[in-house]
Parts: C-alpha cells; sequence; structure tokens
C-alpha cells in the first residue's frame, strides 16, 4: 500500500440523496464496520479530504456545488459515486430536475451501486478508490519529475 | 545535560507525540468497541499531508502556521532546558495568538467561528497555568524549572489542588472532547473543522506536528509536579503522565462536546476552586 | 541657572498666544515649532539635571509672588466652575468647588508655614518631565493634522481649533509643573488646572452628552482636588509643613488615604471609572493627551509617590485591592466593546489599575513594576489613539467591526496599530514583563487575592487584544477601497511612537537598569536587580524571535508554489469570498463578527456591581481611618 491509500480522508456529500445512502455511509463508522481501522477518518472538509463520497444524483441546485467542491479538495484526489443514483441518475433518472449520475458533472473513479447500497459494498468500493489514489499520486510525481 | 534534553525535546517530541496520538486513536476505538487504526497511522497521516497538493486560500496562512510552530518549539526547549516556567507560558500563548491570526486570516466563516472559540479557550486556561507557575514558584521558591525539579520532595504534595485543575483544562489544550470546541473531533463536524477548516496538506501537517510538540510540552508540565530530587521520581512522573492521558481519553469518550459558556464558567470556576484555594493554603503554610 | 521656568514658562505663553491666530496655516506652524521646542527643553533640562549628577534637587524656596498669583488663579478657576455650574445647573460642582477651594485659603492664610522648596528635580519627575514634553508635543504636531480631517468630516461641530490648541498647550504647562512640584500647595494648583481642562476638552463639541460626560469627569475629579485640599489641611496641622517628602514621613492614615483618593480619581480607578469612558466623546488628541498618555498618569503618579508611605499600611492594601479590582473589571468590560476608543478607554483604566495595586503594595518590586507599566503605558497607548483617530477620519468609523481586513485597505495605521497592541499585551514586549514582575511581587507580598485578579485579568486582556489584532490582519478585500487621508504630521507622530516603542522594548534591559534602578534607589534609598540581568537579555532575545521568525517564515513560505482557491462556505461560495448563495438561490453578504460576549461581560451588567463594591471598599476604610480605627 502506498502512501495516500494508508490515510486516506473522506468528504461525503448528499447532491440528492434520499438520505437511504447516507444512513449506510454513516454506518460504515459504527462498530460493526468500523472503516477507521483503514485510517479512514470522515472528515467532512473538502480542504483536507482526498475521497469524495457522493450520494444522489446531481440536479441543478446541487450542480455548482459539487463542481466547487470537487475543485477545492487537492490532488490527488478521488471521486465515489455511492449509490444507482449517484451513478446514473437511477429511479429519477427522467426527472425534469435531475441531470443524472454524478459523472455528469465532475469525473468519477468508482461507481458502487445498489439502492441503498449496502456498508460492505460502500467499503470495498473505497479501497478500490485507494488502489487508484495511489495511481495517481504516481502519476503527478512520474508528471513533475518530467518537468 | 540541559542541552541534551532540549535535542531530544526537538527531536523525539514529535515522534512521541504521534506515537501517543495513534495509541490515543487505538484506546478510543477500543472504548467504543472497534478495532480502530494502526498505533502508527498519525505517522501516515503526516506522510500522506505532505506529499498532497498546496492549495490555499491566501498567502500568508502557511507562514503563520510556521510561525505557530516555532513558537511552540520555543517555549518547549525554554521548559525542557531548565529556564523560566513562567516565561515559557507566555511564549506559549504567544505561540497560540499566532494560530488564532492564522485561522482568522482566512475571512471564512468556520475558521473564523474556530478562532473566536479558540480564544475564549486561551481566556478560559490562561488564569490556571499562570496559578501553577505561581504554585511552582511558592512551593520551590523559584520560577527556574532547574530549581524546581531539585526539590527534596514533589511540588504536587504542596499543590495537588492545581494538579487537578490543570488535569481538567488540559483537556482544553488536548483538545478533548468536552472542549474541543476550536477544532472538530472525527465525526462531530458542527462547524466543519473549526480554526483548521481552510488548511490542507503542508499547512495541516504543520499544524499537527505543533500539536504533538504542544501535547509533550503539556505532558512535561504534568512532570514537573511529579519530579523530585530522587532518581524514582522520573519514572514515576511518566506513568502518571501516562495515566492522565488516559483519563482524558476515557473523558473525551465520556462526554459530549460543551458550549463555551460551560467551558468559559467550569474552567474558571475549576480555577478559583482548586488552583485558588490551593495557592491561598500555600501562602499561608509557605 | 535651571531651565524649570521656562520648561513650564513656555508652554502657558504659547496658551496665551494660540488663541489669537485665527490662520489654520499659521497656527500649524506655530504649533509645530512650539511643540519642537517643548521637547528640546524637556531635552536640556534633562541633559542639565545629568550634568548636575543627577540626584535630587530643590528649588525655588522664595516665591511669595508666585504664591499670591496661584491664589488668583485657584479663585479664578473657581469662579469658573460656579459659572459653569449656574449656567448648566450643576449644584455638585459648584459646592465641591468653593469647599476645596475655601478650605485651600483657610489654610494658606491661617496656617504660618515655614519656609520649604516648593518643586524638586528627581529622577522619578524628570522620568515623568520627559514623557509628558515628548508625547505630548508629538500628540500636539498630530492634532494639527488630525483637526483638520476632524472638521471637515463633523461639520455640525463649531470648530473652535484656536481654543482647543491653546487648551492642549496650557495642559503640557500645568502637567510638567505638576510632576515637578514638591510643595502640596503647588501641586494642588496644578492638579485643578488640569482638571478644568479636561472639563473643557470634553466638552469641546458642545453636544449636549459632551457636556453631561464633562460635568461627569468634573465633579469626580473635583471629589478627588476635595481630598487633595482635606489632605492638606490636616498635615498643616498635624506636621506644620506642605511638602510631599513630609506627608511621605509623617504617613498619617488619613492624609494618606485622602491623597489617595485623588490618586484614584484622576487615573480613573472604580468606583470613578465612567469619566473616563464619557471622556472619549472629545476629539482623539485629547483622548490620547489627557485620556491616557499624561493626565490621568497623574493620579498613578502621585499614588507611586506614595507608594513607601503605603506599604503595609490600610491605606496601601485599599488602593492595591482597588487597582487589583479594577484591572480586572475593566479588562472584562473591555470585550464587550466594539467601539475602538471604548476599549482603549477600558484597557486604560485597566492598566493604569495595575499600575495602581503596583504602587499601593509599596515595596521595591512593585514600584519597579508600576515605573516600567507607566512608560510603555504611556507610548503604546498614545500610539493607539492616534491610530484608531486616523482610521476614523478615513473610514468614517471607530468601530472594530468595520476594520475587517483593515490590513489591505490601510497598511500603514494597520501596522502602527499591531506595534500598539502587541506591545501592550504580547510575551516579549514591555508591558507584558513589567505585568510579570509584578505578578512575582505579588506573590512575594503574599497577597493572594491580587495575584488571582491579575491571573484572570490577563487571560481578559488577551481576550480582546487578540479579536481585535485578527481582526486587523484578516485577508479580505473589501468591496470599496478607502482612500488614507492622513496627513504627514500625522504619521510623523505615529511613526516616531513606533519607533519608540519598539526601540524601548529592544534596550530594555537598559532601561531597567539605566532608568529605573535609579528612581529605586532615590525613593527606597537602595535598589537591588529585580530581574536578573540574564532574564532580560533572554527578553531581548524574544523580542527579536518573535520579529525575525514571521519574517523569515514568509520569505521562506514565498518559494512555495500553491494554488489559490476559495474559502469553504458549504461549495455555495459565489467565487469572490464576499458573496454566497443564500437558499432563495440569491447572492447574499457575508459578515463576519467578532466575539462580543456582551450578556456576559457587557458594561450594562457589570459596571453598576463593579462600582457598589469598589465603593463600599472605599467607604469602609474611609470610616475606619475616621473613626480612629486605623492609626
Amino acid at each position: 500500500m502506498g502512501v495516500m491509500s494508508k490515510s486516506p480522508w473522506l468528504l461525503h456529500y448528499d447532491a440528492s440523496s434520499c438520505n437511504g445512502c447516507d444512513i449506510e455511509v454513516l454506518d460504515c463508522l459504527t462498530p460493526k464496520y468500523d472503516v477507521e481501522r483503514f485510517g479512514i477518518i470522515n472528515t467532512g472538509d473538502p480542504f483536507q479530504a482526498d475521497i469524495l463520497l457522493i450520494t444522489g444524483g446531481v440536479n441543478s441546485q446541487t450542480e455548482p456545488v459539487v463542481k466547487q467542491l470537487y475543485s477545492q479538495m487537492p490532488d490527488p484526489k478521488v471521486v465515489v459515486a455511492v449509490g444507482i443514483c449517484a451513478c446514473t441518475g437511477g429511479v429519477f433518472k427522467e426527472c425534469y430536475n435531475i441531470k443524472g449520475g454524478i459523472d455528469t458533472v465532475i469525473p468519477v473513479d468508482v461507481y458502487v451501486p445498489g439502492c441503498a447500497a449496502r456498508p460492505e459494498s460502500i467499503i470495498d468500493g473505497v479501497i478500490q478508490a485507494l488502489n487508484i489514489l495511489d495511481e495517481k499520486r504516481a502519476a503527478l510525481k512520474s508528471k513533475a519529475r518530467e518537468k | 545535560m540541559r542541552i541534551v534534553f532540549v535535542i531530544c525535546y526537538l527531536i523525539l517530541a514529535p515522534f512521541l507525540g504521534a506515537l501517543l496520538d495513534g495509541v490515543e486513536r487505538c484506546i478510543s476505538a477500543r472504548m467504543q468497541g472497534r478495532r480502530g487504526p494502526s498505533v502508527l497511522q498519525p505517522f501516515y497521516d503526516l506522510r500522506k499531508l505532505f506529499s498532497k497538493q498546496m492549495i490555499a486560500v491566501n498567502n500568508v496562512q502557511l507562514f503563520l502556521n510556521l510561525s505557530y510552530l516555532i513558537f511552540l518549539v520555543i517555549a518547549g526547549c525554554m521548559l525542557f532546558s531548565g529556564t523560566d516556567i513562567l516565561m515559557c507560558l507566555f511564549i506559549l500563548s504567544l505561540a497560540d495568538m499566532f494560530l488564532v491570526i492564522a485561522a482568522s486570516s482566512d475571512s471564512s466563516p468556520y475558521a473564523n467561528m474556530g478562532a473566536g472559540r479558540e480564544m475564549i479557550q486561551m481566556m478560559a486556561y490562561e488564569p490556571l497555568t499562570l496559578i501553577i507557575a505561581v504554585g511552582f514558584y511558592l512551593s520551590s521558591g523559584s520560577f527556574q524549572v532547574a530549581d524546581i525539579i531539585q526539590m527534596s520532595v514533589s511540588p504536587v504534595v504542596f499543590m495537588p489542588g492545581m494538579l487537578i485543575g490543570f488535569m481538567f483544562t488540559a483537556a482544553i489544550k488536548f483538545r478533548k472532547s468536552p472542549f474541543d470546541l476550536s477544532t472538530s473531533h472525527h465525526a462531530h463536524q458542527e462547524m466543519v473543522k473549526g480554526l483548521t477548516t481552510e488548511m490542507s496538506g503542508t499547512t495541516l501537517g504543520i499544524m499537527n506536528i505543533a500539536e504533538y510538540y504542544e501535547m509533550i510540552l503539556i505532558l512535561g508540565i504534568f512532570c514537573l509536579f511529579i519530579i523530585n530530587k530522587n532518581w524514582w521520581s522520573w519514572p514515576l512522573a511518566i506513568v502518571v503522565c501516562l495515566f492522565i492521558l488516559f483519563l482524558e481519553i476515557l473523558w473525551d469518550n465520556a462526554t459530549a462536546r460543551l458550549k463555551w459558556q460551560h467551558l468559559l464558567y467550569g474552567s474558571w470556576l475549576v480555577t478559583l476552586l482548586a488552583g485558588g484555594l490551593n495557592l491561598l493554603i500555600l501562602m499561608l503554610i509557605k | 541657572m535651571d531651565l524649570i521656568p521656562i520648561l513650564i514658562g513656555f508652554p502657558a505663553v504659547m496658551a496665551v498666544i494660540l488663541p489669537f491666530l485665527k490662520n489654520e496655516r499659521v497656527r500649524g506652524i506655530v504649533v509645530y515649532i512650539g511643540a519642537g521646542c517643548v521637547i528640546a527643553l524637556a531635552l536640556a533640562n534633562l541633559g542639565m539635571w545629568l550634568a548636575g549628577g543627577g540626584v535630587t534637587v530643590n528649588l525655588y524656596m522664595d516665591t511669595e509672588l508666585i504664591d499670591h498669583a496661584m491664589t488668583v488663579v485657584d479663585l479664578f478657576l473657581m469662579c469658573l466652575i460656579i459659572y459653569m455650574g449656574i449656567k448648566y445647573r450643576k449644584i455638585l460642582v459648584i459646592i465641591l468647588t468653593v469647599v476645596q477651594t475655601g478650605l485651600l485659603m483657610y489654610v494658606e492664610f491661617t496656617a504660618q508655614l515655614p519656609e520649604n522648596y516648593h518643586m524638586m528635580e528627581d529622577g522619578l519627575a524628570i522620568l515623568m518631565c520627559i514623557i509628558v514634553a515628548i508625547v505630548g508635543s508629538l500628540i500636539c504636531i498630530y492634532a494639527v493634522g488630525y483637526m483638520k480631517g476632524y472638521h471637515s468630516h463633523h461639520k455640525e461641530f463649531k470648530d473652535r481649533q484656536p481654543f482647543f490648541f491653546s487648551m492642549l498647550f496650557l495642559f503640557l504647562a500645568a502637567m510638567l509643573g505638576l510632576v515637578l512640584s514638591q510643595s502640596l500647595i503647588w501641586m494642588y494648583f496644578f492638579w485643578e488646572i488640569t482638571s478644568v481642562i479636561s472639563f473643557l476638552l470634553i466638552g469641546y463639541t458642545r453636544t449636549d452628552e459632551a457636556i453631561h460626560n464633562s460635568f461627569t469627569a468634573l465633579w469626580m475629579n473635583l471629589l478627588g482636588g476635595l481630598g487633595f485640599s482635606v489632605a492638606i489641611a490636616v498635615l498643616v496641622q498635624n506636621t506644620g509643613s506642605v511638602q510631599l517628602s513630609d506627608a511621605i514621613a509623617f504617613g498619617g492614615a488619613l492624609p494618606l488615604a485622602c491623597l489617595a483618593l485623588a490618586g484614584l480619581t484622576k487615573s480613573a480607578q472604580l468606583p470613578f471609572s465612567s469619566w473616563l469612558l464619557g471622556a472619549m466623546v472629545a476629539p482623539t488628541p485629547s483622548s490620547a493627551l489627557l485620556h491616557s498618555a499624561t493626565m490621568v498618569k497623574a493620579g498613578v503618579y502621585l499614588l507611586i509617590r506614595l507608594a513607601p508611605a503605603m506599604h503595609g499600611t490600610a491605606v496601601g492594601m485599599m488602593v492595591s485591592l482597588i487597582g487589583g479590582f479594577t484591572f480586572i473589571a475593566a479588562s472584562m468590560m473591555a470585550i464587550a466593546q466594539n467601539d475602538g476608543k471604548k476599549v482603549l478607554a477600558f484597557s486604560t483604566i485597566s492598566n493604569l489599575g495595575l499600575i495602581v495595586a503596583c504602587a499601593g503594595i509599596g515595596v521595591e518590586e512593585t514600584v519597579w513594576g508600576g515605573v516600567l507599566l507607566m512608560i510603555f503605558h504611556a507610548v503604546s497607548k498614545s500610539m493607539l489613539f492616534q491610530a484608531v483617530g486616523a482610521t476614523e477620519n478615513c473610514l468614517g468609523s471607530r468601530d472594530i467591526e468595520d476594520m475587517h481586513g483593515l490590513l489591505l485597505r490601510l497598511p500603514k495605521l494597520t501596522y502602527i496599530m499591531g506595534i500598539g497592541i502587541a506591545g501592550m499585551y504580547l510575551a516579549p514586549f514591555g508591558m507584558l514583563i513589567s505585568k510579570w514582575v509584578a505578578l512575582k511581587a505579588f506573590v512575594d507580598s503574599e497577597n493572594v487575592l491580587l495575584v488571582i485578579f491579575i491571573a484572570y485579568g490577563s487571560a481578559t486582556t488577551m481576550f480582546y487584544w487578540t479579536k481585535w489584532l485578527s481582526k486587523l490582519t484578516t485577508q479580505h478585500r473589501a468591496r470599496q477601497s478607502v482612500k488614507d487621508i492622513t496627513r504627514k504630521d500625522e504619521y510623523l507622530s505615529m511613526f516616531i511612537h513606533a519607533g519608540a516603542m519598539l526601540l524601548m522594548c529592544l534596550l530594555f534591559p537598559f532601561l531597567a537598569t539605566g532608568v529605573v534602578n535609579p528612581i529605586l534607589e532615590s525613593m527606597f534609598g537602595y535598589a537591588s536587580t529585580v530581574l536578573s540581568m540574564s532574564v532580560l537579555a533572554t527578553m531581548a532575545i524574544m523580542l527579536i524571535s518573535v520579529l525575525i521568525v514571521p519574517t523569515i517564515m514568509a520569505f521562506v513560505t514565498r518559494m512555495a508554489k500553491r494554488e489559490l482557491v476559495p474559502i469553504y462556505m458549504n461549495g455555495v461560495n459565489e467565487g469572490d469570498n464576499r458573496h454566497f448563495v443564500n437558499s432563495l438561490g440569491e447572492p447574499t453578504h457575508l459578515y463576519l463578527s467578532n466575539w462580543y460576549l456582551r450578556f456576559e461581560f457587557g458594561m450594562r451588567h457589570l459596571m453598576k456591581p463593579c462600582v457598589y463594591l469598589s465603593a463600599s471598599l472605599l467607604i469602609v476604610v474611609f470610616c475606619l481611618i475616621i473613626g480612629g480605627a486605623v492609626q
């Protein structure tokens, strides 16, 4: 495991979720699942986060917010879309106010499907994101070296 | 001898502080029935923070944060080199002031609120730290740390009330739960990350290292209560320190965050009752 | 040959000339020259005193003519106050002034006073002269520019500048006379003049508020004057002398308590603090000169003089308790203020309280701390007042809330303010060291209450200064830019103050051993080193590091590449760090306020209990003394 993956800090944002996935995300912090054993901290602050965890599809109100939060995170960073709404828009996909999944606004690295996504699959998604995080850091580093 | 202490402090304090932080997180997790992170987690965190991209909201926060670190280190060095404890405490509050200025330099709502609360915290613990310095002076006849550790009996014999008071207010310094108003502990984010909200990557890493230096400094003051001229008082002091740290963790996990009014009045009351009465008695018997 | 008559006479002559100079430009030049001359005279006087060996010099044995002139002026002042009292229907001031002047006249005409010296030059007096002359003259220079700006802002007030400058110079004369006087009758004379000038300057704008406040100041100061004249009468009866040195040697409880009362009122200690707060309605130069840098120091000066006599007595106990209590109470009330001048006023009261407490304990250590506090406070507070005044002229407000991000708008003024604030409370600067010595001395004199006062008081002091400082240094780009309309003469004065402040901090060891120790020696007959040289040297090193560390760090971090992003506002930032999108989708202006804790520390809640408490302490001690329980 690399530098990044040993201490991934999360930022959890609810774009328009019904709160089902949000509850499951919080479940991960409970003693039963205990994500802190991976060094994961739920920071709630984009300036300190490495992983942006988004639930719910994007609507016109949350679109600028998602963009701004993403821009306030320092590189390297990854985005995890949790739940089917965040992945594609889900059952709300055809609604007049929904733009679709998170990937319509910012690049998404890991998709975690489910309605609501189960804690196990959320943790699995985050762990996969960690590998991407390490790759991104390596890419950044080699890019810096080239310069 | 003094130089050895100072060098040890300079080099070891951040490692020791980070290690204690890791142990603390483990113990906290166990108290909550979780497995918790690795003991070395703070080191991983630091390594990551320093490898992140530098983003900032202004050009001054980083250097103010660095100044905070430097002054904390100076304050610690003063304590561990055996010089004036009062001066050390004054420099400590100077360092804190740099932190407040760094946080409020953002002109951002959460960091400003955090900075305000940090000032309230400073106001809450400041009286007791001064009274403790006076207590050491009364019991040993000197403000010099080098003289205080040469007493024939431990200072705690003369100032038990102050020790209890300091245990109370140390929770503020350690940023532990009933009093972690200005920054937030992990899950409860009533005001995001308080005064560290806009600190990221390197800036936050510096802040963390400074906190480790500060933690060792505070533990050093706890040690002063125990240490006397006998050699066995040194290991005893370390054991007592660790025990006090354990109590703080227990307290952290057993209580919820308080409002600032409770923090301020609580600390002031405890200062008056534990510190003030102790001071009065000390003056009468000395 | 000595310079004292010229030193006092020159500003007095200036005061007579100035009302006739109606041309603004001519008046400005005359003020510059006059101020320069006062500084030169004070320095020349210092030089001559040093050339004479720097020992205590007693002067002016035979002064019958001047004595008569003073009597006439005393009567004139009484008539003036009676006239004002009748005009504005204030009975209290009339009673007070008639009683005290009558008492003094009775003493002067009935008692046979032996010939004695009337003035004295010693270290403390010369030090006060230097402070008054330099700080005072600089404030006069500042006032030339300031008053122009003031009247272009405040068209509603009548322009009475000739009168204003005349009063400033008259005040300088009176203050110089006061600190040099050895005869209590002379001192009383100058004392009364300063009270009346303060009254006239507070009422400068002639608004209802100003007149009301000026009468508050007048009756409180007259009460102190009454104490002064009672003390003189009692002393004459008991010792047959009106010399200050005899009063100290005699040390009777009643005259001491009466003189202490005079000192407490003049230095605005509780329960007499409200007059100084009211005095803030006056234009800023007079606040700087009279109500923080010099006139209120007359009270502490008297108390420091009395310190050896007060040591270990009930009066000393009372004075130190009132001082300590004022220190903490005023610093608490300062938290709840958002008006810059009010904060400065409270902080003045609070710091004077600390000096008063030092004087009340009356041992060598505390006097050492007290004298140093006085020096540092005079310079840094005068500087702060001037900076706030200049800021007010630029911004049109002296509300601390409006100073958000002032560093980017008025950088020069902010730096001056920053130096002043840092000098007031930060670690290695002068004020804090003096506070440290005071703390040590309070412990040594076994006064647990004072130790607790100082512990809590320094915490609250830190709070209100830090929040002001952080408000100033915030990196916030305001919508409108502000034009710095501060004039050159104002900057000249402020820069000299700032330079003096830094220099005094750097030369602190020298200041302590070279200036303050000789003063102690002449007061107590001996002077040991209160703080060892190594401590002082550490301090100097710390000071340098405070200046250097942030500078180096600023350079180090300048190299670091970073990307600037907007501040965190839950992702609804408009992008300019000033607006956010509210729940209706509209941009809303972000407003960040400081903490004021009005419900906890507001003046409305705290002032009355504090006044009652300290007044009852004062009354109890006076009853004990008059009843004869305390000798």
